[in-house]
């Protein structure tokens, strides 16, 4: 008894206070930033990427494919491509997720999400969330754990993880997709009640990643159904999924 | 042994010279190495070409740190051969995975059901009678975790038997492997042994290249694979914890997994050290301010680690909970061909970074952790704790040396990522990761492009010692076995 009081004693308060402007390492590789006018199209970065995220004449890079890997920055040796340790990466729209020479960290914060009132009024104090991984590789899953852990501790917002699909206001998706699990996130999509959101996380998720040659993929559930947060990250950090979803569902200003 | 070739670890070996056999013969001398203590870490199929196909068998000889190598070919119409699961039980995953790519039949095989594809035609265990009840579970899990179907039979509250069925997870990894290999692909067969899988991978092309690793390049490779143990060991650790509702052991170990992983972001850019390896070498190089840095973060870490272990294991509802749960002996373990850590924990001398020579092992002077091996949840919880201890001496040892080599390149530049690889030439990596080896085989043809990857996740093996651990367990019990092993799903559908 006292042993377990000491140890939490010992621990203190672990919970970060405020977690829409939390630091994080310098070494993050978040949010890129690229100078197109120090390219000189030697094409170096495009063969090296392995998801085919990046283009060039402009210079950008697709967020929804890109595995944040490094290998371009690394690569260039003109210093064209930069990665910042921004990390509120999440984007209503698909088209958002392509960063270019104009996408800086404000500019990107103010256009990536777009706050409807439906949704805010519904979901802004209690968000119930179902996680389906779909040939996730457990990258995303054990961050998406870490999520409700007494560092990050989600559920202080209202946002929880839910056993059951019928309890939730909306699916959360890992994973290309495989074929053997469509039919079941079908399923689950199906079983959970309206209104009911969908959210992306993931290279994987939201483009394929680093899988979408395969033929073991079978992504068209996300061509039947409307998708409404993307969460790019390959895995996604604790903190860019946990604000995704508070711009989204809050109502600031 | 002409029946045999004999290779080492990350060693290169020609492809023409792996000796073909008769199927009949391979079949006796398989049974015959098998009993002298060997086991199976490969053994697959390859197209060969005109409606034939190679089987490549590779045995383990852990003992003296030596691989053997044979294959046999079957030429078309011939598609069945003995089965020899019912000499040597380890076999059972390794004929059902030969048959379901290549169709070639293991004729008296025991239980020959689909591995990863056709889930729909999968033969369950039946059993019958009044009291008996089934339990079917997943795909889709309560938890935040990848997709498995389980189906238990029950009497009551007890488990007679676990049927576990994968396949939800196949994302053709094989396959893409030969069409476009990349460190990044190899991160993303299973995502919570990126670095393990990222060394395999790195280190069979750099077989297959010719490639050698600086000194310090191979510290900070190793650095991360004991880190990435301790950070998985801590978590579970949490996680099991959680399932017998400790909470207050969830919480701690969770946040002191957070500054391992932390650390590794401040390493690598990334919380599981993705981005750090590349062929050739590492991509980030660690100087000595982040390893004092690390150094007095690890500290902390190590002593809340030790503390609430101690705490825990104090408190007698733990105790009760994890001893003689899930229990798997010493004998079963063996035959069916367990592996890594929750082989250790039954009793088994199996770690393949001892096993297979290793040249920091030795300089290190690392010596393997000696536990009790009984065989249940409390003895895979003591592993782990006495893991996470071996692991921090290691790393220790590892900063110290590195402060030496300080001006050393950490890679070899990216035209090390488009040398040709050898030509007819065949590899095999093995890297003990914290869950257990991981084997990466790789052939290539007369032009040097790969033609075959095969990928063994030690969770391959382990799947079926989880089935025979909860019988005889309470049905409210499963989680905290399944959490005490920890198994990969991802890493066995591939």
């Amino acid at each position: 008894m006292f042993d377990t009081l000491k140890a939490r004693i010992y621990q203190g308060n672990q919970f970060i206070k405020d977690i829409e402007n939390a630091p994080i390492r310098e070494q993050f590789r978040g949010l890129p930033i690229l100078k197109d006018a120090n390219c000189d199209n030697c094409s170096k970065c495009m063969n090296i990427c392995p998801t085919g995220a990046l283009k060039l004449n402009p210079l950008s890079i697709d967020m929804g494919k890109c595995t944040f890997c490094g290998a371009c920055k690394n690569i260039c040796s003109r210093n064209a491509i930069n990665f910042s340790n921004f990390y509120k990466l999440a984007s209503t729209s698909r088209e958002n997720l392509i960063a270019d020479e104009r996408t800086t960290k404000e500019s990107y914060e103010k256009t990536a999400v777009e706050v409807k009132k439906e949704i805010t009024s519904m979901f802004s104090k209690s968000l119930k969330l179902r996680q389906v991984s779909a040939g996730g590789c457990n990258g995303c899953e054990m961050e998406l754990n870490a999520c409700s852990n007494v560092n990050f501790d989600m559920g202080r917002f209202g946002i929880d993880f839910v056993a059951s699909p019928r309890h939730a206001d909306g699916i959360v998706i890992t994973g290309p997709i495989t074929k053997n699990m469509a039919y079941a996130l079908e399923d689950c999509y199906l079983a959970v009640p309206e209104p009911k959101i969908i959210i992306l996380c993931g290279a994987c998720a939201i483009s394929g990643g680093i899988f979408q040659n395969s033929t073991e993929i079978d992504r068209s559930f996300l061509l039947k159904h409307p998708i409404d947060l993307y969460v790019p990250g390959c895995p996604v950090h604790p903190l860019t999924f946990i604000n995704a979803i508070l711009s989204y569902v809050r109502n600031k200003k | 042994m002409s029946n045999w070739i004999k290779t080492q670890n990350n060693e290169k070996i020609d492809l023409n010279s792996i000796p073909t056999l008769e199927i009949k013969v391979l079949r006796e001398e398989i049974i015959k190495l098998c009993k002298l203590n060997m086991r199976p870490i490969g053994f697959f199929g390859k197209d060969w070409g005109d409606n034939t196909t190679k089987l490549f068998v590779v045995l383990a000889d852990d003992n003296n740190g030596i691989l053997y190598v044979s294959s046999s070919i079957f030429e078309f119409p011939a598609n069945n051969y003995e089965s020899l699961t019912p000499e040597i039980p380890c076999f059972h995953i390794f004929e059902r995975e030969f048959y379901e790519d290549f169709n070639i039949k293991p004729l008296n095989h025991p239980w020959l059901k689909p591995l990863r594809k056709n889930q729909d035609n999968y033969q369950f265990f039946k059993m019958e009678g009044e009291e008996v009840h089934e339990v079917a579970v997943g795909p889709i899990h309560a938890g935040v975790i990848e997709p498995g179907h389980f189906r238990f039979m029950c009497n009551g509250e007890t488990v007679y038997h676990l049927e576990i069925m994968l396949g939800y997870q196949h994302r053709g990894v094989e396959n893409l492997m030969l069409e476009r290999p990349s460190n990044q692909l190899a991160e993303s067969i299973s995502g919570d042994s990126v670095i393990a899988y990222n060394l395999a991978y790195s280190q069979v092309m750099e077989s297959l290249k010719g490639i050698s690793v600086s000194n310090k390049a191979q510290l900070i490779r190793k650095l991360a694979l004991e880190m990435e143990r301790v950070a998985i060991h801590i978590g579970d650790l949490g996680a099991i914890a959680g399932d017998i509702a400790y909470l207050m052991g969830a919480s701690v170990f969770g946040a002191t997994r957070t500054l391992v992983i932390n650390t590794m972001l401040e390493f690598s850019g990334n919380r599981f050290g993705r981005g750090l390896f590349t062929i050739g070498g590492v991509n980030f190089d660690i100087d000595d301010e982040k390893i004092k840095r690390a150094e007095k973060i690890f500290e902390k870490v190590e002593c809340d680690a030790k503390r609430m272990v101690k705490t825990m294991l104090k408190n007698s509802t733990v105790i009760s909970r994890l001893e003689k749960t899930g229990t798997i002996s010493t004998e079963k373990a063996k035959e069916i061909g367990l592996v890594g850590m929750a082989a250790r924990a039954a009793g088994l001398n199996l770690d393949s970074r001892f096993d297979f020579k290793d040249k920091w092992i030795e300089e290190l002077k690392i010596e393997p952790v000696q536990i009790k091996g009984t065989g249940d949840v409390n003895a895979r919880f003591k592993l782990r704790y006495k893991e996470i201890l071996q692991s921090f001496s290691i790393i220790r040892k590892i900063f110290a040396r590195l402060k030496e080599c300080t001006n050393e390149p950490v890679n070899c530049g990216y035209e090390a990522l488009n040398k040709e690889n050898s030509k007819d030439s065949f590899a095999i990596s093995i890297v003990e990761g914290w869950r257990g080896e991981i084997v990466h085989i790789a052939m290539t043809d007369e032009k040097g492009n790969l033609t075959r990857y095969k990928i063994k996740d030690p969770s391959f093996n382990n799947w079926y010692g989880l089935a025979l651990a909860v019988r005889n367990n309470g049905v409210s019990d499963f989680p905290l076995c399944n959490k005490s092993f920890n198994l990969s799903y991802s890493g066995n559908d591939l």
